[in-house]
């Protein structure tokens, strides 16, 4: 046991370890390096100083001249704190941002004026709240003239790395912006700040508009069980009935058994509803859907950390044993096998939230990678031309791109539903046979 | 290298779920029968396998 504890001790220290690497890259891209210099983009003028730049570039909208791709597609995939109709038009959300140093500030995204205001030290950037860091800063609603976007590179072991920074312009002077919270799960270009964002943002609103129309959805249903019941299904009912027989005798019960599987139906069939309901409403590219929710890691966490809790909590003493010390095996093998098993237990659920949110994603970004051929063709508005031609390639391969995720959407939350499933099957299972075959290990 | 590392884990992914693909149409060949359960369990499988070329993936686009 002695040796085993030390080994899975390794295991889980190296793990924390190359956590540890990974974050600690990303915190140093972060962070100016000793030698740092600064570039400024492409567009605007050549002026080396600060205010220089700032008079100059400022007074002029900040938006970026040439089309930039990548750019826009991480924006497009990332949460945003105000709902993008299209351009000049957007649906304002609630804002509820807390910083240790100053407190609450609540409003709508209205009140920033798309990047033109500022708010107690807050600003939008690309739809997303920023905060300026420097207390000088003067609190309350005041008008800047933009936000500035360089390229900083920082040294750091001898490569060059490229990274963004804002500033807000305000009378003339340069202030740093912060990176956006990382509260409402900005995986993409979110980092450690000086301030908490609890907004409804556009994938929490989207959230809730979806759990309210499966609310409504399944209210229908549920009456229409208790109207008809002993009869035919009817309406709406009959619609859903396929998708909860096809639950029950194809998920449930095959994965979880015939005795629990009951239990764990509402689970399931409200991780399955959810998850396509969410993906289904990402594909739709106007107003209440193009959120894209489930890929957010932080939102795919929470359904993983869900069946994480599920799956242990209910987890019988067989399934323990299995755990911790797999009968039927030389103890030397034991050994070996308990730190696999127990690093299991997190990976399962990692890679439930790994999966949902690099497929979804992956599908929005393709999609909006095709749209961009449009303006990558069409010079950003220079080559009517190519433009068309953009436009005829980019939209059948969209179209064509749509139905793929369709599908995937459909088949991700099967997937989510069918694994998570099988994690609950194997931990509720009970042996009633002797652990006597090698084979057994595969449990 | 990011992109080279997320191009040989596509690679592998590929070559998995194919090999899956592949020998679940030569199962539903001989057995039709079993058609219901042998694509729950392809799909399971190349759910699983995907979830090894997906870790590979984030760690290239954290690597850049």
């Amino acid at each position: 046991m002695k040796v085993d504890l030390r080994k899975l001790s390794i295991l889980v220290f190296a793990l924390v370890f190359s956590f540890g690497m990974l974050a600690a890259q990303d915190h140093g891209q972060e962070q100016s390096g000793d030698s740092t210099h600064e570039e400024q983009d492409s567009h605007g003028s050549e002026a080396g100083h600060d205010e220089g730049l700032a008079h100059s570039y400022c007074g002029g909208h900040a938006e970026d001249g040439e089309y930039d791709p990548v750019t826009t597609v991480m924006e497009h995939i990332a949460d945003a704190n105000e709902f993008h109709v299209w351009k000049g038009v957007h649906i304002p959300l609630p804002i509820i941002l807390y910083a240790p140093a100053q407190g609450w500030t609540t409003g709508l995204s209205s009140m920033f004026g798309h990047g033109h205001n500022a708010v107690d030290g807050y600003v939008l950037n690309h739809g997303r709240v920023n905060r300026v860091a420097d207390p000088s800063f003067p609190k309350g609603e005041v008008h800047i003239d933009g936000i500035l976007h360089r390229k900083e590179t920082v040294e750091k072991g001898g490569k060059a790395e490229e990274k963004d920074v804002y500033f807000a312009c305000y009378e003339g002077e340069l202030y740093k912006l912060d990176k956006p919270s990382t509260v409402d799960g900005g995986f993409l270009g979110g980092g450690i700040t000086s301030f908490y964002d609890f907004s409804i943002t556009k994938n929490v609103f989207s959230m809730i508009l979806a759990s309210l129309l499966l609310i409504w959805l399944f209210m229908a249903v549920a009456k229409g069980y208790k109207e008809n019941e002993g009869k035919a299904p009817s309406g709406i009912q009959s619609f859903m009935e396929v998708f909860f027989v096809f639950i029950r005798d194809e998920v449930t019960k095959p994965m979880i058994g015939e005795k629990h599987y009951e239990r764990f139906q509402p689970f399931i069939m409200t991780l399955f509803f959810f998850i396509m309901f969410i993906n289904l409403m990402g594909l739709v590219p106007f107003f209440p859907g193009g959120a894209n929710i489930t890929g957010n890691l932080a939102v795919t966490l929470t359904l993983a950390v869900f069946t994480f809790l599920v799956t242990n909590l209910n987890g019988k003493k067989d399934y323990w044993e299995h755990v911790f010390w797999m009968p039927g095996i030389p103890a030397w093998v034991k050994i070996i096998l308990t730190p696999v098993e127990v690093l299991s237990l997190f990976i399962k659920p990692f890679s439930l939230m790994i999966r949902l949110f690099a497929n979804i994603s992956a599908g929005h970004i393709i999609i909006l990678s095709l749209i961009g051929l449009v303006f990558l063709f069409g010079n950003n508005g220079q080559s009517v031309g190519g433009a068309a031609g953009g436009a005829v390639i980019g939209g059948l391969f969209t179209a064509f791109m749509n139905l793929i995720e369709l599908l995937v959407a459909l088949l991700q939350a099967f997937i989510f539903a069918i694994l998570s499933a099988s994690y609950i099957g194997a931990a509720v299972e009970e042996h009633d046979h002797h652990h006597d075959e090698a084979h057994e290990g595969a449990h | 290298m990011g992109a080279i590392g997320a191009g040989i884990a596509a690679l592998g992914a590929g070559v998995g779920i194919g090999l899956i693909g592949s020998r679940a149409m030569e199962a539903i060949a001989r057995q039709p029968e079993a058609v219901g359960d042998i694509r729950n369990n392809m799909i399971l499988t190349a759910a699983l396998v995907e979830g090894a070329a997906l870790f590979a993936i984030v760690v290239g686009l954290l690597a850049g």
